[in-house]
């Protein structure tokens, strides 16, 4: 598994979110320029997993975003991971997850 | 020999195990089921509390603020903190405090004023890094990372694999080879800061575990003075086998107290449950479960208790800490598994603790040395003759 997510972006919009599973995982939200301003996660308490939770994001967005997502009962690591490397490469969490976080991020340099 | 607790045994056992239901496990419902960080708000409140209850920082030795309790009333307790969903790795999600890392009780005194302090403070934390790709379980022969001298200072040079907490820790205990010639002789133990230049987290080792991850280090010319060396040049390997040993009792009391709990929740479970007309609780292949969930605890328990006072009389405890070690993982996972197995399947379902338990759980028989090293322990004081 590579340590960045790697998969291709698509539209942020009904037809896409429905097409996802109920799946455990993470997910990234981009705007329109590419830019990643959230990273998620679904685990156990979410309802309908991945598609639940990008429903969630279609909703309270709107369209004009982008997101991937990857199925991964690990979640929880996969998304402090994925947190770091945004964290490494950018100086600072997308802009959404300023209130999501865990307590410490931690440094993490793949190299 | 009492087998009995004292009354003040009981009421501290009593106590935190209010604590846990009424305060750690409303919380916990609340939170992802593979969670293992309370939020911070209630974290600072549950620490206060335990601060109050004279239990906070337990483990620490009493000349250090510590609460002076014996190993036996510990081990105990620690039965009872990790008696909820996230308690095999984060009993109590830490609000009892930890006792740090062991080793730096025995530094210098300006080691204890940059590390130990600061970390009994809550303002610093560490990491221990011994295992690499090369192997975990026999540290003397496994240790490739390299540290030679350049001119007062030493160089590291190395990997290290399945550290935990190297990511957000401020230094680490690392051991690397000073001496390639000598074996377990010629490894020495070094506290390095993890803002150091040559300082890698290279990535995250995703394991069944969700939380508490392991991470994978990289040393690059990572330069570190003499005066952070820990003990002796050369004497690392002591430093290291006397963590492991000392470890694995609080190891096998978590594993304890995830399958006592485990065990009370099937056997309310089999007074309500219904199967062809009759509670489960009448079926004989059922009580035969529980029967033998509650045999592998009592078994479990008494060698780690056992364990626990040799280390408090200041005995040898070797073997019987690698005993309890054996047993409790090893029950443990069976405990588990029966119980999930009683609970059909809600059993395997995120509502439910069990399925993270048996996660975590299997985890246990291989960290802090897995079971089959355990028993090549056990046998060499066996047949070796020291063993009473």
């Amino acid at each position: 598994m590579a340590i960045r997510m790697e998969k291709p972006w698509l539209p942020l919009d009904a037809d896409a979110v429905e097409a996802l599973s109920g799946d455990l995982g993470v997910y990234q939200v981009a705007d329109g320029a590419g830019t990643v301003v959230y990273i998620g996660y679904a685990g156990g308490r979410s309802l309908w997993g991945l598609q639940g939770e990008l429903r969630q994001q279609l909703a309270e967005r709107g369209e004009g975003y982008l997101f991937r997502v990857e199925i991964n009962h690990q979640y929880l690591s996969r998304w402090e991971e994925l947190l770091k490397v945004h964290d490494g490469e950018h100086g600072a969490l997308p802009a959404g997850n300023e209130e999501h976080r865990p307590r410490r991020i931690g440094r993490l340099s793949p190299g | 020999m009492d087998l009995e607790l004292s009354d003040e045994q009981r009421l501290l056992v009593e106590q935190v195990r209010r604590f846990v239901r009424q305060e750690i496990e409303p919380l916990e419902a609340q939170m992802d089921p593979d969670a293992s960080e309370l939020p911070a708000d209630d974290r600072l409140r549950l620490i206060e509390l335990t601060t109050q209850m004279g239990l906070y920082n337990m483990d620490v030795p009493e000349e250090y603020g510590g609460s002076g309790l014996d190993l036996v009333t510990r081990t105990l307790l620690a039965m009872e903190m990790a008696q909820h969903r996230a308690g095999l790795y984060a009993p109590c999600f830490g609000v009892f405090g930890g006792m740090g890392l062991a080793q730096l009780y025995d530094a210098n005194d300006d080691q204890k004023e940059r590390y130990l302090f600061p970390v009994l403070r809550g303002e610093k934390s560490g990491f221990f890094a011994l295992t690499e790709p090369s192997g975990g379980s026999d540290p003397a022969r496994a240790i490739q990372t390299r540290a030679v001298r350049d001119g007062d200072d030493w160089l590291i040079n190395g990997q290290k694999i399945f550290i935990s907490g190297a990511d957000k820790g401020d230094f680490g205990l690392v051991f690397a080879r000073t001496d390639p010639e000598k074996g377990r002789a010629g490894v020495t133990c070094f506290i390095v800061d993890a803002d150091s230049p040559g300082f890698h987290v290279r990535r995250v080792v995703h394991t069944l575990r969700s939380t508490h991850y392991a991470t994978e280090l990289q040393f690059e010319d990572l330069r570190v003075p003499p005066e952070n060396i820990l003990g002796e040049v050369d004497g690392g390997f002591g430093i290291a086998n006397e963590r492991l040993t000392r470890n694995r009792i609080p190891y096998a009391a978590g594993c304890l107290g995830v399958a006592i709990r485990a065990q009370e929740m099937a056997i309310e479970y089999v007074k309500i449950r219904e199967t062809f007309g009759d509670l489960l609780a009448t079926r004989q292949t059922v009580q035969n479960m529980i029967i033998d969930n509650e045999l592998d605890i009592r078994t479990a328990r008494w060698l780690t208790l056992a364990a626990a006072d040799k280390a408090e009389r200041g005995e040898p405890f070797r073997a019987e800490a690698a005993m309890a070690k054996i047993a409790a993982t090893e029950a443990g996972g069976r405990v588990v598994d029966r119980a999930m197995q009683i609970h059909g399947g809600y059993g395997v379902t995120k509502e439910f603790p069990f399925e993270r338990w048996y996660r975590e759980m299997r985890i246990r028989r291989i960290g802090e040395g897995p079971n089959e090293v355990q028993r090549l322990i056990i046998a060499r004081d066996l047949i070796g003759g020291s063993f009473h």
